[in-house]
């Protein structure tokens, strides 16, 4: 990673980008992936800089549309663009007052009358971004779509990840808790198996999938499936635990937190099956002392804070090259 | 008053008798006045049928057509002339309408209101209970005696089995069906499609199959108990059909249609084409209930309908407004517009070789009829025996076409087949005697 373009070189150096939106990372090559990451490298540089500003976006409006309530996710959103230089509109719909798509439509029609050129749109419900990219001109960013997915989340943990091993080719990610409800997992693991990494699912069968795969291209990528979470961390180069959602035992999926906790907690005595110097990490908010104990939290294997300062990063890159592939 | 009309040189099939050969069909006063070569020679209304079948007019026991009450999805006008333009000359109305089809008077007014537009005969099914509520059932009797032909809270199940039970032993007595919708609420517990890997993919809360395979084993039991006749509305699970073999195999009154869509299409509808630059596509037009499931699913179900074991094919035209589908998956109502691609999509399976074409009519014609034992309202329904209703339809099994929702008659344009390549299409609809449909 010497020798990363930087935002400054100029457009035609660059590999062609020719993507409008960033909906999942379902169909990202390889390649792109490559070159997103590559970016994000790049902008962490101007993030360590005395002012952490490129002016590369000025003049674009970005949108962020956030239908749930998101600190890290919008606020992180928000530092990129305007570490870029972009104006910004923040919108926070309550969720009650927006019940129909047509005004889902309607809303985003509105921010792209008032010259938004790029929306950031975390919805409660799945696929309510494709609806979006279907109807309006703006570039789309998923920012986390109901159970479905969350790519610059992944792309963030992609980045960390590759920062610590380098190659993740054959290296056993392990992701602990509620995958059905989840859409970092979902995203994740199509970007993790895109670069080779082996996933590794562990969780009670009331919070996986009831059908993972099928005899089609389209399906979910091959994973393992463990519920016995000691056998789950042999061997993992990678530990990625969920955020528990207190629902999940109203909706009859569990019987307790302690139970949960029981079965399924990332505790000292567990992280010392995976391998030596396994990474921890977490997409936040935690639940301390539910999927994972304080003392792994903030232990020396956790990168759950790096996380959290790569996701400025990855976001930067990803603005940085929607609005080239929308032409500003 | 209805005309002469020959209907001159088609392959005429017509499963009741076993005729499949070439052949004309005069039509007199709203009959069938003679069939054979050149039956039709010498008269001057004349509609040249030569390269297409000619069948007895389809019946479709399962549609809804919207009114009264929801008026901007459909009326019964516009949902007949969806009808006509699909082939079929008899529809039955679902009573999921508002008010429901819980009275006389209702019966009545879409009687009335089908008499007026004269598309397509309109046979009305009443609800099981009052406001289809679940709680009491309707005025049964009554509800027959204005001409319901059969009962059905379709929409949502019967979902008590108390009362399930007592609407096949009352509806016994009157000599008509119960049509169940067979869904445990508490099971799909508000699923949106199919779940399987499609869902899981999606992020999407997935209906399981068997929400509707422990109903229909449900629904088997009460049959047996009561001895009550049992319809099975859209059956989609392959499970569900292991269990209606099986209560065929022991002679129980119970009888099930499949709809054109769970015939040809799984939950991959929903998924679209992922390589698409707006990405994956959430259809919300492939949303319906019961949902499009998996492939051993589809499977299971045209092997069911070729075979016998499902009696029939019936639409489940469920018309919606734009606005009804142009919205968040989770938020899309249930159904696909479904009267004027049915046979198009159902000739699929004449193409692909699992069914032969008379067997597809008769799917379509008298087997409905036999289903749910119209011979009872209508003599001669679904077969073009001297003296039945002249209800002709006349189709090219090979024309293909691009479906085009905005063309549709129906003011329903949800289908996930827009823009699809569709092999078969109906040429000209013949309702007691009356050209209702002219595409030549």
């Amino acid at each position: 990673m010497t020798t990363q373009p930087s935002p400054m070189t100029p457009l035609e150096e660059r590999p062609a980008w020719k993507r409008r939106h960033l909906l999942d990372l379902d169909d990202f090559s390889r390649d792109e992936l490559e070159s997103v990451l590559s970016t994000a490298e790049a902008m962490k540089e101007v993030l360590s800089r005395e002012v952490p500003r490129v002016p590369a976006l000025r003049g674009t409006t970005i949108a962020n549309l956030f239908y749930e309530a998101s600190t890290r996710t919008r606020s992180s959103f928000e530092l990129a663009a305007k570490a870029l230089g972009a104006d910004v509109i923040n919108v926070a719909a309550e969720s009650s007052s927006v019940k129909k798509g047509e005004s889902l439509i309607d809303s985003v029609r509105t921010l792209q009358a008032v010259g938004a050129s790029l929306l950031v749109i975390r919805h409660w419900q799945s696929g309510a971004p494709y609806l979006v990219a279907r109807h309006c001109d703006m570039g789309v960013i998923n920012a986390g779509d109901g159970w479905h997915a969350h790519p610059t989340q992944a792309l963030l943990d992609l980045l960390t990840i590759r920062s610590h091993l380098g190659d993740v080719q054959g290296r056993r990610v392990v992701i602990i808790g509620d995958i059905a409800h989840s859409r970092v997992a979902r995203s994740n693991l199509w970007g993790l198996t895109r670069i080779g990494a082996e996933i590794v699912l562990c969780a009670p069968p009331t919070l996986l999938p009831a059908v993972f795969t099928a005899d089609d291209p389209r399906a979910l990528p091959a994973v393992t499936v463990e519920h016995d979470i000691e056998r789950a961390l042999d061997g993992a180069d990678v530990v990625m635990a969920l955020r528990l959602q207190l629902e999940r035992m109203q909706a009859g999926l569990l019987p307790s937190l302690r139970e949960y906790a029981h079965l399924y907690q990332l505790n000292e005595e567990r992280l010392a099956l995976a391998n030596p110097g396994a990474l921890v990490m977490h997409p936040g908010p935690m639940n301390e002392g539910v999927e994972v104990s304080p003392a792994v939290a903030h232990g020396a294997q956790s990168v759950i804070e790096e996380q959290v300062s790569n996701g400025v990063a990855v976001r930067m890159a990803v603005l940085y090259l929607l609005a080239r592939g929308n032409g500003a | 008053m209805a005309e002469t009309i020959a209907v001159r040189g088609g392959r005429v099939i017509d499963p009741a008798s076993g005729h499949d050969a070439v052949a004309d069909v005069l039509l007199q006063d709203g009959r069938i006045a003679a069939l054979g070569p050149d039956a039709g020679q010498g008269a001057s209304n004349v509609i040249d049928a030569s390269g297409l079948v000619v069948s007895p007019g389809f019946v479709d026991i399962h549609c809804h057509l919207r009114e009264p009450g929801f008026e901007h999805k459909e009326t019964i006008e516009s949902g007949t002339l969806a009808a006509a333009r699909g082939g079929f000359t008899t529809v039955c109305a679902m009573p999921n309408t508002e008010p429901a089809i819980d009275s006389a008077a209702t019966v009545r007014y879409v009687l009335q209101a089908a008499a007026a537009a004269g598309n397509a005969r309109v046979l009305p099914i009443g609800a099981v209970s009052k406001a289809r509520k679940g709680e009491q059932l309707a005025e049964l009797a009554e509800l027959a005696e204005a001409g319901a032909i059969a009962f059905s809270d379709d929409g949502d199940p019967v979902w008590d089995a108390h009362l399930m039970r007592r609407a096949l032993e009352y509806a016994r007595m009157l000599g008509l069906p119960v049509i169940d919708h067979c869904e445990d609420k508490s099971l799909v517990a508000g699923g949106v499609m199919h779940e399987g890997w499609v869902s899981a993919r999606l992020g999407l809360r997935g209906a399981p199959a068997a929400g509707e395979e422990s109903m229909v084993a449900r629904d088997i039991a009460l049959a047996q108990a009561t001895g009550g006749h049992v319809h099975l509305a859209h059956l989609s699970a392959a499970g569900s059909i292991e269990l209606l073999r099986a209560a065929r195999d022991r002679g129980l009154p119970v009888t099930a249609e499949v709809t054109p869509h769970h015939l040809a299409l799984t939950d991959a509808a929903v998924l679209g084409d992922p390589q698409d630059e707006a990405g994956l596509a959430y259809d919300s037009n492939a949303k319906v209930n019961p949902p499009l499931r998996g492939e051993t699913d589809r499977e299971a179900c045209v092997q069911a309908l070729a075979d016998g074991v499902i009696d029939c094919v019936a639409t489940d035209h469920a018309p919606h407004a734009t606005e009804d589908k142009l919205c968040e998956f989770d938020h899309a109502a249930f159904g696909i517009s479904g009267l004027e691609t049915a046979l198009a999509l159902c000739l699929s399976l004449v193409h692909d070789g699992r069914i032969t074409l008379p067997q597809l009519i008769e799917r379509l014609t008298v087997a409905p009829v036999r289903a749910l034992g119209f011979a009872l309202h209508v003599e001669g329904l679904g077969m073009l025996a001297i003296g039945a209703p002249a209800d002709v339809t006349l189709f090219d099994p090979d024309a293909e076409w691009v479906v085009d929702p905005l063309q549709f008659a129906s003011k329903g344009r949800n289908t996930p087949l827009a823009g699809r390549t569709l092999r078969g299409r109906v040429v000209a609809t013949v309702y007691a005697g009356r050209v209702v449909h002219d595409g030549r």
